[in-house]
């Protein structure tokens, strides 16, 4: 024994920040412990505070023994791939957000299953979606796995917006949203009309989270995270999401012959695609994610059953499933950091080199396999019973549970026996055992496979009971017996072992077959999925190249169009009465200077050259300055003309410089209708409104005060002048702001011109 | 004699628009500075004509005497020629800058509108 922990790796010291922060998942699985009596004795623990009252939305958790299972699952794998990650990720760069995305998407994890509030729910849901999104694409420089990250949160971000649309329904049914006060609501939800969507916006919802067919997809592509992610997502987090959430609805959707059919029919051929593909990739990785698939159909399948043993089955499933997919997830991260592949071509003989490995990954394929003495057997035999009850297609889950089972058998014996036995390849050179941190998460989760195995009916008193009570209203005793008698299922377990190792021995040719079959097949999802993107974006790419031309007359006319819209929908009505004929019989020297403004407008309109435009401009400045003037407004009118003279001399310094008016190609006429038409619009509208404003007394309040207080609080006899530089003095600092910011902007602009 | 006005701030704003619309961007400076009149001429007029007397209180009195012309439009508008004068200056420049980049100052020709997609191509990468 001395020898092989000599050739013991020692663990790195790079990594201490990855194991200190293990303790967290740690401490809160040793909370959970206090709780366990309680959830034992159908205690459930509520927590709540006030979030957004005024919606009804309020930060409720509650612990049930269905949550307890789950928290219990997520934080002990939670702590294992932490401590296994402080190893394995040594050295990596980004170790700070890898540690924080790992811990952020535990509590998101947590969150969703202890969330009482549907909403509440929906936002951890989303939380682990985009989270996983970060984890798979972890590695970010490698285009592969950035690709299959946005697959998976396009998938399952779609599927997300399912679930809230499927809640949002059942709200407007006026069913709770709190999950503590799903009673007696069911009856009403099943007999609504609206029952089929909800029904199908959750599934969908679940089904993608969970990778069911025909959104399995993502699923084997997530492996490019790395591998203690993989493990993590898929033995305790992530796509046991979806399941939770068949599992939370059940009392209230489940039970109607929609929800049975579906689910086992969805469940059982996932089940049975995810088992054949496992045979088909050489990555140790790759199988095991089918393997997942595969668990996945089967807890599926098991959940469209009502009977306590259909039920029963998948919580018991699921804990076996849990235990024996991370130690297996984790071996392989071993394997790979050992020997610097995971391609079952490439590996074999590790028996001598990583012994201790060896003995995890042989405890969680016994289990995997349903060998008699492992909780896997255990597993098997009330899987069988569960099937033989289901209400809808007994035979085909019979069936499909059998054929799914046996190709298990085989996959387990397949990465159990070709990793670590037969004859080692040169290639692999020397290999040394992982360090502790990487050993203890699979030996204990192998283990603990293997004393459930030994102790059944503490299990199900303890574990597997609390949790399928909290989701099913029968109240008969559940026991998981370590031997149940010779019946069908002990049958079906033994043909199950048969069958499993004849595959095992086909297993080459079969590997061979199954992938030439995957490779012929002439619409897969994963193709959909492809071209459906592509579709998107060339859809979007046409979109934007019609609506975005640059033009700057497609989008002033746009805009234009727009206003006058909204605008003239609104006004058009009251138009006719707002309108006043200007009374001619008060010719004055106002109306002259209208006139003259008009025609320096007139000149701007038509000038060919630049200099007469440029005069036009300072005539209508002048104009409105003699307005201004006129009705007592001397300072503005002072002001005016002083900008104007300003104005004009610029414009004269930076038009001269620019090219001649008639330099640029004449417009088509029919466009020049329409600017004209639309500007006319414009003009019309403008008058319109100033006139129906003119219509309205004049609210003098504000002015009032002025006048008041100009020289009383502020000592200026100039009101116009008290406004500026006391009463609104801070309008006057913006301002001045804008001017100086225009100037200090130009001549940056104008400066680096000269610089080219 | 203020629906005369809004009449006049109709038709200089439709000169305005007609102006901005025709895609030159030396016309649309040009109508760009008419609407700021069109609209400073709005503010006034909004704020009626009724008397012809400065806002200004006679010395040695500490209020108005009689009826003067509404202070608070003045006020804005005395802040808006100012601002619409520094926004024309700069709008100048960045035509000036324009024409020295592409050459021309027609929105609509390709060469316009390509020297601007391959300026802004060049900052992305």
């Amino acid at each position: 024994m001395s020898r092989i922990f000599l050739t013991t790796e020692t663990v790195p010291d790079c990594c201490r920040a990855g194991r200190i922060s293990s303790l967290f998942p740690l401490s809160v699985f040793v909370l959970l412990c206090f709780a366990w009596p309680g959830i034992v004795n159908g205690h459930v623990y509520q927590a709540q505070s006030a979030w957004i009252p005024s919606l009804g939305l309020n930060l409720g958790f509650r612990l049930d023994g269905l949550s307890f299972l789950f928290c219990l699952i997520i934080t002990l794998a939670g702590f294992f791939v932490t401590l296994f990650s402080a190893s394995y990720m040594a050295g990596k760069p980004n170790l700070f957000s890898y540690f924080f995305y790992l811990h952020a998407f535990m509590v998101a994890m947590l969150g969703i299953v202890t969330a009482d509030h549907l909403l509440l729910l929906f936002v951890f849901w989303e939380a682990t979606t985009v989270l996983s999104y970060l984890l798979i694409g972890f590695d970010h420089e490698n285009t592969t796995a950035r690709e299959n990250a946005r697959q998976a949160i396009l998938v399952t971000g779609a599927g997300g917006l399912f679930l809230l649309f499927g809640i949002l329904l059942l709200k407007t049914m006026g069913a709770p949203m709190a999950l503590s006060q799903w009673t007696q609501m069911g009856m009403d939800i099943r007999e609504h009309f609206l029952y089929p969507f909800i029904f199908l916006c959750i599934l969908v919802g679940a089904m993608t989270k969970s990778a069911q067919v025909p959104f399995h997809f993502w699923l084997p592509n997530a492996m490019s995270a790395p591998t203690p992610i993989s493990a993590f997502l898929h033995a305790a987090t992530m796509v046991k999401a979806g399941i939770y959430l068949l599992m939370r609805f059940h009392p209230l959707l489940g039970g109607t012959s929609l929800w049975m059919g579906t689910l086992v029919v969805v469940g059982g051929i996932t089940a049975l695609w995810g088992a054949i593909q496992a045979l088909a990739p050489c990555d140790l990785k790759r199988v095991l994610a089918y393997t997942t698939l595969m668990a996945l159909g089967i807890l599926t399948l098991f959940l469209g059953g009502q009977t306590v043993a259909s039920l029963t089955a998948a919580a018991t499933f699921l804990l076996v499933h849990a235990l024996y997919k991370a130690a297996l997830f984790l071996a392989t991260g071993s394997i790979d950091h050992q020997c610097r592949t995971r391609d079952l071509r490439n590996l074999g003989g590790l028996f001598s080199a990583m012994p201790l490995t060896m003995l995890a990954v042989a405890a969680a394929t016994l289990s995997m396999a349903g060998f008699p003495l492992f909780f896997g057997f255990i597993g098997k035999e009330i899987m069988y019973e569960g099937a033989l009850s289901e209400e809808m297609f007994p035979g085909f889950a019979t069936l499909a549970t059998l054929f799914a089972n046996s190709l298990m058998t085989a996959v387990a014996g397949i990465i159990l026996l070709t990793p670590f036995f037969g004859t080692r390849p040169p290639s692999l050179g020397q290999v040394h055992e992982v360090p502790w941190t990487m050993r203890l998460g699979p030996a204990v989760m192998g283990g603990i496979g293997v004393v459930f195995g030994l102790f059944p009916e503490w299990v199900s008193a303890n574990l597997i009971q609390p949790a399928v009570f909290a989701f099913h209203p029968s109240r008969e005793e559940i026991r998981l017996v370590f031997f149940h008698g010779f019946n069908l299922p002990l049958l079906l377990s033994m043909i199950t072992l048969t069958l499993g190792s004849v595959i095992y021995i086909f297993r080459i040719s079969l590997r061979h077959r199954i992938q030439d079959v995957i490779d012929r097949l002439w619409i897969t999802t994963p193709r959909i999925y492809q071209k459906s993107l592509d579709a998107f974006v060339a859809g979007g790419t046409w979109f934007v190249r019609r609506t975005q031309t640059g033009m700057l007359h497609t989008y002033f006319a746009v805009i234009m169009v727009t206003v006058l819209l909204i605008a003239g929908w609104a006004w058009i009505p009251h138009m006719g009465a707002a309108l006043i004929v200007p009374d001619m019989a008060q010719i004055s020297i106002a109306s002259g200077i209208c006139l003259f403004i008009l025609a320096a407008t007139g000149v701007v309109l038509m000038a060919k050259k630049r200099l007469v435009a440029i005069g036009g401009l300072g005539a209508v400045g002048a104009g409105v300055a003699l307005i201004f003037l006129m009705f007592g407004a001397p300072d503005i009118a002072l002001t005016q003309l002083l900008v104007e003279t300003l104005t004009v001399i610029i414009f004269s310094l930076v038009l001269l410089r620019l090219p001649l008016l008639r330099t640029v190609r004449k417009r088509s006429r029919s466009r020049n209708l329409f600017d004209a038409g639309l500007s006319i619009c414009a003009g019309i509208l403008v008058t319109s409104f100033l006139m129906g404003l003119l219509q309205v007394p004049l609210d003098r309040n504000l002015t009032t005060f002025f006048e008041h207080y100009s020289y009383v609080a502020a000592h200026g006899r100039n009101i116009v002048n008290v406004i500026l530089v006391d009463f609104r003095s801070l309008d006057t600092l913006g301002e001045i702001s804008v001017v100086v910011l225009a100037a200090w902007a130009g001549v940056v602009l104008i400066r680096r011109q000269e610089k080219e | 004699m203020e629906a005369l006005l809004a009449m006049l701030v109709g038709l200089i704003t439709a000169a305005a628009f007609y102006l901005m619309l025709s895609g030159m961007l030396v016309r649309f400076v040009f109508g760009f500075t008419l609407m700021g009149n069109a609209v400073n001429l709005l503010i006034f007029t909004a704020g009626r004509l009724t008397h012809s007397d400065p806002p200004l209180i006679e010395p040695g009195q500490t209020g108005l005497a009689g009826p003067v012309a509404n202070a608070l439009p003045q006020a804005l508008i005395l802040t808006a020629i100012v601002i619409g004068f520094a926004m024309v200056t700069f709008l100048l420049i960045l035509l000036y800058r324009t024409h020295h980049q592409t050459g021309t100052l027609d929105a609509d020709q390709d060469a316009f509108l390509t020297e601007i997609s391959l300026s802004e191509k060049g900052k992305v990468s």
